[in-house]
């Protein structure tokens, strides 16, 4: 049970789609304690004065949802779907549910999801945050999550996903479909902490228009048992711009096989792709591909892994070009500490340990824009902890 | 301040340093030449602790401490600090981050150490990333000057520096040095000074840099072997005229 078969994939009905379901709170503040941590760790602040709106699903439960600013919308999916009739056109349109066993299981026996709309011109303030969290052992999660950026506006979201301690098998299927619409920008912040037997199957696609901006920010630095992921961006307007930022960190017992597919399909399109990986005994596969189908379009591809100390880090950059007069290129490194850069260090007065960690950071500092404080002082105790895995 | 006795040293098995004798004294400015290839680089990092280079013979003593196997760090604490020839760079630090390190609890005004050697700019930079060669050297004793050694090694400080910058350098150096302008004082002020100023061994191919700094004394090493010592001045004055091919027979 809850095994991987040989295709690397795990059969969802081995989860039990049912949950008791969890009380509506109206008061963040009145969370509980052992939640509230796991919360915080993926971005999620309780005191949510420093946000413009926030989701949280628990198993199947919308425990809390709402918004603050004017012009920003959250709503669950389920009731998004009641009150606006045009949205089932923005459901499943590039995703299909017979694209594999786990989006056919999300159309089957769908749950909840989100559902954040910036009306046209509406700029958020502050971060929206929401957070998937599965507590019962064995619940296998499904949702679907439908984000629209309208024109020129700009909306940040920190997404969250987490599991308690004290479940210890989940399966997690996302379906998500994020629409940039022209001009508009989306910066989404993906933070995951998982388990060492959590499976995790996001399917996502994006859209963005013309001028429009979508920067994808993914931090996983926690043991997460399978995840498998590949989201698609389809730059279908002129000028239109995507930036992804990946930093996965993987201790034994950790299987990471994630990437990012981008289709250059406008004038002037442009991508970038950066990722570090770094594995103390866990799996990574790091992929990027980017594919370009007009001429006059530009990508990037960067993929560095450093293996600690032992561990597979797989890099696969991958370039496409269908058309003339198209500029791409991939960087991709994976290596261990240079000697050189930790005796350096050391000739400046730090021990092995802290020169180590220094590099560490340096490393995973790729320069993810608007992450809260929050989240960086738990970017320096996973390093910490990294380190402790290696010794 | 350093004493080196018998020193040998090998990389991957080949010898790079045999029978090197050196006595650094407190507040002494010590020069050394040698040839390329000659074990100058490798002596530097012998004495800061570099894994690479195995002491196969000999011992290094540091302000008394016998500090032959010492880890690195130890020894920079202690207060050992080199200008290296050609640092790493490390990505995603900034040199603003590398100086703070260097300064460790000591108080340090970064913003103007760095604007001292004309570095402000790269403040936010990663540390030593597409420096040109002038700027490594200005980076190298920016971090120094954080990190305030009481046996200060520099190796080639002048070399690829363009003229306006070697002034720059030679006060920086001066200052890091305690060692304030460079004129010969009376006997009070020497005495002041030596209580005061650090010790340091400079290497230098050109001697440009002895425009600037107060050389006590100079060394040649050559092939491994410690050649001779006597005024930095004078030896330099024989490798300009005869070149080292002279100076080897000579058996100062
Ligand atoms: N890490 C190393 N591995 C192998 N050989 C090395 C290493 N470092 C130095 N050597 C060799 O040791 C010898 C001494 O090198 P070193 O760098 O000390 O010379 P140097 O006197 O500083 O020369 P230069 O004036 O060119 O800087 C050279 O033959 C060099 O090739
Ligand atoms: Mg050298």
């Amino acid at each position: 049970m809850y095994k991987l078969d040989s295709n690397g994939e795990v059969n969802p009905k081995d989860f039990s789609t049912e949950a008791e379901s969890h009380d509506y709170i109206e008061d963040l503040a009145q969370i509980d304690g052992s939640d509230t941590a796991e919360f915080e760790n993926v971005g999620v602040e309780t005191d949510d004065s420093n946000r413009s709106a926030t989701f949280i699903l628990k198993d199947l439960s919308v425990v809390h949802c709402k918004s603050k600013q004017e012009g920003i919308e959250v709503l669950k999916i389920t009731e998004a779907m009641d009150k606006y009739d045009w949205l089932k056109d923005y459901m499943w349109k590039d995703i299909s549910p017979e694209k594999d066993i786990y989006t056919q299981q999300a159309s089957e026996s769908p749950g909840e999801g989100f559902f954040i709309r910036a009306e046209k011109g509406v700029v958020s303030k502050r971060p929206v945050q929401t957070c998937l969290h599965i507590s019962k052992e064995g619940f296998a999660q499904n949702v679907h999550n439908i984000v629209i950026v309208e024109e020129g506006a700009e909306l940040h979201v920190i997404a969250g996903c987490s599991t308690a301690r004290h479940a210890e098998r989940g399966l997690h299927i996302g379906v998500s479909e994020f629409y940039v619409k022209k001009g508009a920008t989306l910066k989404y912040t993906m933070v995951h902490d998982w388990g060492e037997k959590i499976f995790v199957r996001p399917r996502t696609v994006t859209h963005v228009d013309e001028g429009g901006v979508y920067i994808s920010n993914y931090i996983s630095m926690k043991p997460v048992g399978s995840l498998q992921m590949n989201p698609i961006t389809y730059l279908d307007g002129k000028d239109s711009i995507a930036r992804f930022n990946s930093v996965l960190v993987a201790a034994g017992g950790t299987d990471m096989d994630t990437g990012s597919v981008v289709v250059l399909g406008a004038e002037n399109a442009r991508a970038e792709i950066i990722s570090r990986a770094i594995t103390t005994g866990g799996n990574i596969i790091a992929r990027g591909s980017i594919i370009g189908n007009v001429p006059g379009v530009r990508g990037h591809l960067e993929c560095k892994g450093l293996i600690l100390n032992d561990g597979l880090l797989h890099a696969i950059p991958e370039l496409e070009a269908h058309a003339p007069n198209v500029e791409m290129s991939h960087e991709a490194a994976v290596g261990k500490i240079d000697q050189r850069e930790i005796e350096y260090l050391m000739a400046r007065g730090l021990d092995e340990d802290e020169a180590i960690s220094t590099i560490v950071r340096g490393f995973l500092n790729v320069d993810i824009e608007g992450l809260p404080p929050s989240l960086v002082r738990k970017l320096d105790r996973v390093i910490a902890d990294t380190q402790d895995d290696m010794m | 301040m350093l004493r080196i006795e018998d020193l040998r040293v090998e990389i991957g098995g080949k010898a790079v340093l045999q029978n090197v004798n050196l006595h650094i004294p407190a507040g002494e400015t010590h020069i050394l030449f040698g040839p390329n290839g000659s074990g100058k680089t490798s002596l530097m990092l012998t004495i800061m602790g570099y894994s690479n280079y195995k002491v196969t013979r000999g011992r290094i003593t540091f302000k008394g401490e016998d500090i032959t196997y010492l880890p690195i760090h130890e020894r920079a604490r202690l207060g050992i600090g080199v200008s290296f020839q050609r640092p790493p760079t490390i990505n995603g630090l900034s040199l603003r981050k590398m100086v703070e390190i260097c300064s460790s609890d000591r108080e340090a005004n970064v913003d103007h150490l760095a604007e001292q050697v004309n570095l402000s700019s790269f403040l936010e930079r990663d540390v030593n990333a597409n420096l040109s060669g002038g700027e490594i050297k200005r980076s190298e004793l920016l971090q120094l000057s954080a990190q305030q050694p009481d046996l200060v090694l520099l190796d080639e400080p002048e070399s690829g520096v363009d003229l306006e910058n070697i002034a720059l350098l030679g006060e920086s150096i001066n200052a890091l040095l305690n060692r304030g302008v460079k004129r010969s004082g009376s006997d009070v002020h020497k005495g002041m000074m030596q209580k005061r100023s650090k010790s340091a061994l400079v290497i230098t191919h050109t001697g440009h840099i002895l425009d600037y700094i107060t050389a006590d004394r100079g060394q040649v090493l050559n092939n491994g072997v410690m050649q001779c010592s006597q005024n930095a001045r004078e030896i330099l004055k024989w490798i300009r005229e005869y070149g080292y091919q002279e100076c080897m027979t000579c058996t100062n």
